[in-house]
């Protein structure tokens, strides 16, 4: 890029996760400058928590892998991680916005080498695998990481620690003084990819989640089975790790529910069916019971429904859970009513999986700068005023559908570049 | 460029101290006779400065950097575009996986250790010194035109947004007016919140946007008679909707198959038509296509028991939408829409459909109830299929208290009755209605016609479409816009039956991909998956002995050939995986920077050790897209790999050409394996088939090498996904195990 500051034709991508890697992308490979903007430490977002997509159940990373490749090899596009925006001035071909960036307090020279890591004595819990295992307060956030520089936590170092990672740095690379750095750039427009975060399980007092370590989130049971994640790849109970020989997937976990999410989080049932192949790889014989609304696995989606619902120690049960009761044994019970029959079920299993829906980061964070939202807290795209959004910042849906709409965010973005 | 090469060993991140450095330094000094010298932290500040200071003062321009994987500090040793930079990885792939010593073997540790990064560090020397610096290829002529195909919602937005670009289009409609199916729509589905209420059609506007704009060139009852050419220079023969022409697309003809019309046996598919290659005078030039042909509704008459073209109670939905289009819904007072066939123990929806059949359901519900305050519809569903915002419109058509709907088994359609089980009333059904709409799905214009029309060697569609019922669809999650013919993107129903939102969203990015491929290729780089890059397949033509390997395997039909079949390239087609250069016998294809021969010398730059079964040496050829970042991260994994084992990095599967492997026997090599992506239907492969193919050579190089009296087990193809970081170790050192068991290359010292 050829200025820092930026041109009066870039264009400001908000949210590294494969939406904002997407649109940040497409528009630099037209041509365009691109500021591409991520809150965490590393690019990826959500899919890089994810162990595979449905229906082809491969890993995310092969495509995240082809996607850095484009970002180090194409210089329109300057990336900043562990920064946020905090102010937005200005209008449709000339924003000023202000950037801030918290401390790394690793600087530049780092090399990824890891002595740093191997030397610090203080963990903490690890966020990116939902607190299920501990990470060093000195870290990559995981094994895909990029950029590949490490982090460290200060609020997690104690004093030795401190000196410890000081000390094992080789390069100079540790910097515990780094303060917050705070910059304003000038871009025409700004696409907002600002994704999703899991609803938070607590809110819904019925299903009990943090009173037993049997329920789970449908996100643990992706970094459970991921082979860089806290079990290498096991599916275990936390807490007891017992190998589970029953499961229930709990589906509309505050989605389509006005006390929560009103609306379908578009991606739940398909990722259950997917759970349901990491299930069956590890536990050919465990029983699954899935309680749902409807299975909204439409279109190309039908094939990979159907082949599971063929699963012999599988029960497809229409109703929505009722609630779930931890029991002493370290089970729980999942409540619910067949629609069709009017049956009352009490299921037993030794695992709960809730199948929690999306909020949009936004909603769920809070905005740092005042956006037209929807009621739901999705971002109304608006190609006049060049504030446009992209993935689940718009609207829930999966990969394939984010990406479209981060590709069309790159072309509206371009469009008011080049009339400005 | 007048090269002038250096080597730079980092002594930073553990290498200095696993490695005699000095020793190294003198590989490349002595027997690679290159320019030498180390640095504590290559990639820090004063590294950089150094290497600048090196550009600057010495003059060098080739960096030969050894250090860290390829895979990290890209910027840092990017010396800018008149320089080239080869990367040896001595951290990830040599001291990373080293693992640490037996016990009482710490010598031969160090010395296994040693032999491993000098070979590293004496392939990218070999690398540097045969490496050239690419120059853009640069179309002849250049057009920056759009065409779009097919003129409905997702055509019109495709032009309007490509033009607000500053793109030129033009639209061809094989109807006499713009507008397509929604043309026949009462009204449309919302497109904000609350999502409540049913939008008026917003079709004329489009209609009226597209006509209005400079830019847009519209061509009524017009169709494409045939597509040559490629990105940049797109030739296309436009013809009267329903004609025939001499310049229809011609049908692919097989070796086989054009052996049989020759003798006679077979009829010429193509008769009286213009050779594929043949240029028409007459062609309009494009610099991109988006094929928007959109889908058409699905026959539902299989569906015996529903009745559907034997009762004239039941209609599909498409059938209703003109209906109430058109005013004609008076009279009806229950109405029941059938969401999926039912019969046996089946829950599926009707073929081709998706949510948005869901959706045409309520609104159709919608209608009934706006016509006649006192009428009713029923819904039947097995899955209401209403993802996202489209919750809320359900949400709302539910309050309705004049639309009933049930999850329901429909068994049967007698004349007004629909029988109906396994309701959520607990009972069976038994409704009496005026009207039954089924809701068909709608089936793409690709399933069943060529449509796209190109006249290019490997034929007029797309390839596999079967894989996905017929729809001209992205097998990449990642990367929706991905087709296999360069510089053409579809959108719309060809791809999946959607919503409007849905539709005008994907139309806007198949704009976006459309002028993306034209400005790269004007830049003369390639597009998706190795955006950016300046090489191309460079054809040593006069040892071509026209056996078209290379025009059959590319995956991207980016090369055709002439009547002698001498294949005639197509550079802005390419996506540079190699392919042509893995199939070609002769040797004669390469890129600058990556050929037959600058490998063939990696390989043989690789030092074979005389006879000793302690000291064999194996080669890895490793996709750089999947396999080699897997070895990457099971080097920071600190995973243990044999020593005996060296990496060389390949674009793709598809570009590894057995006489690499044959270089490596005839060397004295004991094992070669190729490490690439998964294929089969559910492929990983970047670059579609790459894996595939190289997998079918591998299976054919065994042969060779049994009539040769070698094991074809020395030879092996493995696919790993990248996240098969902690599995790859066991995988190729078993293959080690394996070659160990065989003994050493019974060719070595030959």
């Amino acid at each position: 890029m050829t200025d820092e500051q930026g041109t009066s034709g870039a264009i400001l991508v908000v949210g590294g996760g494969i939406s904002g890697l997407t649109a940040a992308l497409e528009a630099a490979e037209v041509g365009n400058d691109v500021f591409l903007v991520e809150k965490n430490a590393y690019f990826g977002g959500r899919v890089a928590q994810l162990n595979q997509y449905f229906p082809k159940l491969c890993p995310p990373s092969c495509g995240l892998e082809i996607n850095f490749k484009r970002i180090k090899d194409n210089r329109r596009i300057r990336t900043f991680t562990m920064t946020s925006v905090t102010a937005v001035s200005g209008g449709p071909g000339n924003y000023e916005v202000t950037l801030e960036t918290a401390p790394r307090y690793v600087n530049s020279n780092c090399t990824a080498c890891g002595d740093c890591e191997a030397a610090c004595p203080d963990e903490m819990d690890n966020e990116f695998n939902f607190g299920m295992n501990k990470s060093k307060a000195a870290y990559l956030p995981h094994e895909m990481a990029f950029p590949r520089r490490y982090v460290i936590n200060k609020d997690a170092l104690s004093e030795e620690g401190a000196a410890a990672v000081k000390a094992s740095c080789k390069y100079n690379a540790v910097d515990l003084d780094m303060g917050t750095d705070s910059k304003t750039i000038n871009v025409a427009s700004i696409i907002w990819a600002t994704g999703w975060t899991p609803y938070d399980p607590t809110k819904m007092d019925n299903l009990k989640f943090g009173e037993s370590d049997a329920i789970v989130t449908n996100m643990m049971i992706e970094r459970m089975a991921a082979p860089g994640g806290p079990t290498n790849g096991a599916i275990l109970r936390p807490g007891d790790n017992k190998e589970p020989e029953s499961f229930g997937f709990v589906q509309c976990a505050g989605s389509r529910d006005e006390n929560h999410l009103e609306f379908c989080s578009y991606i739940c049932c398909m990722a259950t069916f997917k759970q349901m192949t990491y299930i069956r790889e590890r536990y050919p014989e465990a029983k699954i019971y899935v309680f749902y609304i409807d299975l909204r696995t439409p279109g190309k989606y039908e094939k990979f429904r159907e082949k599971l619902m063929q699963d012999e120690n599988s029960t497809f049960i229409k109703g929505k859970v009722a609630e779930i009761i931890p029991e002493s044994d370290g089970s729980v019970t999942v409540v619910a009513e067949n629609a069709v029959t009017g049956e009352k079920i009490k299921q037993k299993v030794d695992m709960a999986v809730l199948a929690t829906g999306m909020q949009p980061s936004l909603s769920a964070d809070g905005a740092p700068v005042t956006l037209d939202t929807d009621p739901s807290g999705f971002v109304n795209s608006n190609p006049e005023t060049g504030v446009l959004s992209a993935g689940c910042a718009c609207r829930a849906a999966d990969v394939v559908t984010s990406n479209q709409s981060a590709t069309a965010a790159a072309l509206k973005a371009i469009q008011v570049s080049r009339r400005s | 460029m007048d090269k002038k090469i250096c080597t730079y060993i980092c002594t930073g991140c553990g290498i200095g101290e696993a490695l005699d450095i000095e020793e190294l330094s003198g590989v490349v000094t002595g027997e690679m006779s290159q320019e030498c010298k180390t640095h504590a932290t290559l990639c820090g500040a004063e590294g950089r400065a150094f290497l600048e200071n090196e550009k600057k003062t010495e003059g060098i321009n080739t960096f030969n950097i050894c250090a860290c994987s390829p895979r990290v500090m890209q910027s840092e040793f990017d010396m800018g575009d008149d320089t080239i930079t080869i990367r040896g990885n001595l951290r990830e792939q040599v001291i990373w996986t080293a693992g640490e010593a037996d016990e009482g073997q710490e010598e031969s540790h160090k010395e296994w250790l040693q032999e491993t990064a000098s070979d590293y560090v004496r392939m990218a020397c070999t690398r540097a010194a045969k490496t050239e610096l690419p120059e853009p290829w640069e179309m002849e002529s250049m057009n920056k035109d759009i065409l779009v195909m097919g003129g409905g919602i997702a055509g019109i937005t495709a032009a309007v947004e490509a033009s607000k670009a500053g793109s030129k289009v033009t639209i061809i409609e094989k109807a006499d007016v713009l507008g397509g199916k929604a043309n026949g729509w009462a009204k449309q589905f919302p497109t904000s919140y609350p999502y409540a209420e049913l939008e008026e059609n917003s079709i004329g506007a489009m209609i009226a946007e597209a006509e209005a704009d400079a830019n847009i060139t519209i061509k009524t009852g017009t169709e494409v008679a045939r597509i040559g050419g490629a990105p940049g220079d797109f030739q296309v023969t436009l013809k009267a909707a329903g004609t025939g022409s001499e310049w229809d697309a011609p049908a692919k003809v097989g070796v086989d198959e054009q052996d049989l019309i020759d003798k006679g046996e077979m009829e010429d598919p193509n008769a009286g038509l213009k050779p594929y290659a043949e240029a028409n005078e007459a062609a309009d030039p494009f610099g991109a296509v988006i094929l928007a042909t959109g889908w058409i509704p699905a026959d539902v008459s299989e569906y015996e028991h529903l009745g559907y073209g034997s009762n004239d109670k039941v209609v599909t939905n498409a059938e209703f939408e003109v209906m109430a289009k058109d005013g004609k819904l008076e009279g009806l007072n229950n109405v029941a829409f059938v969401m999926s066939p039912g019969a046996e123990e089946n829950d599926e929806d009707f073929p081709y459909a998706n949510s948005v059949t869901s959706m045409v359901a309520l609104k159709q519900a919608k209608y009934v109830r706006e016509s006649n305050a006192d009428a009713k519809a029923y819904i039947l569903y097995q899955h209401m299929r209403t993802p996202g915002n489209m919750e809320l419109f359900y949400k709302g058509v539910q309050q309705d208290d004049g639309i009933f709907m049930t999850k329901a088994t429909v068994t049967g359609v007698e004349g007004g009755t629909v029988h109906a089980k396994d309701t959520l009333l607990g009972e069976d059904l038994d409704l009496e209605v005026d009207l039954v709409v089924l809701a068909a799905g709608m089936v793409p214009t690709t399933r069943d016609a060529n449509t796209i029309n190109l006249a290019y060697r490997q034929g007029p569609a797309f390839l596999d479409l079967d894989l996905f019922d017929g729809y001209a669809d992205s097998h990449f999650i990642c990367f929706p816009y991905e087709t296999r013919r360069t510089g053409i993107y579809t959108c719309g129903g060809v791809r999946k039956a959607m919503n409007m939102q849905e539709t005008i969203d994907d139309a806007t990015g198949a704009a976006l991909k459309a002028i993306q491929a034209i400005e790269s290729t004007d830049r003369g780089v390639s597009v998706h998956p190795r955006s950016g890059d300046k090489t191309y397949p460079e054809f040593f033509m006069q040892r071509c002995t026209q056996c078209k390997r290379c025009t059959e395997e590319c995956p991207f039909g980016a090369l055709d050939d002439d009547e002698k079949g001498t294949p005639l390239p197509n550079p802005s087609r390419c996506r540079r995986c190699g392919t042509c250069m893995g199939a070609c016998p002769e040797r004669i294809i390469g890129f600058k920077d990556y050929n037959i021969d600058l490998i063939g010398s990696m390989i043989k730059a690789i030092e074979v050790p005389e006879e000793d079964d302690d000291k064999l040496r194996i080669l890895i050829f490793a996709c750089e897209n999947d396999a080699y970042p897997a070895l990457d991260m099971a080097g920071m994994r600190k995973h243990k790999l044999n020593h005996m084992i060296r990496f060389i990095p390949v674009r793709c599967l598809g570009s590894v050409n057995m006489a690499w492997i044959r270089d490596a026997l005839s060397a004295g090599l004991d094992g070669a394996m190729l490490l690439g992506c998964k294929y089969g239907d559910d492929y990983q492969c970047h670059f579609v088939k790459g894996s595939e193919i190289a997998n079918t050579r591998m299976e054919n190089i065994g042969d060779t090498l049994s009539t040769l009296g070698l094991e074809p087990e020395r030879v092996r193809s493995e696919s790993i996904a990248i996240t098969d970081y902690d599995k790859v170790p066991a995988l190729v050192n078993d293959f080690v195990d394996e070659i160990v068991e065989l003994g050493a290359n019974p060719f070595k010292g030959f």
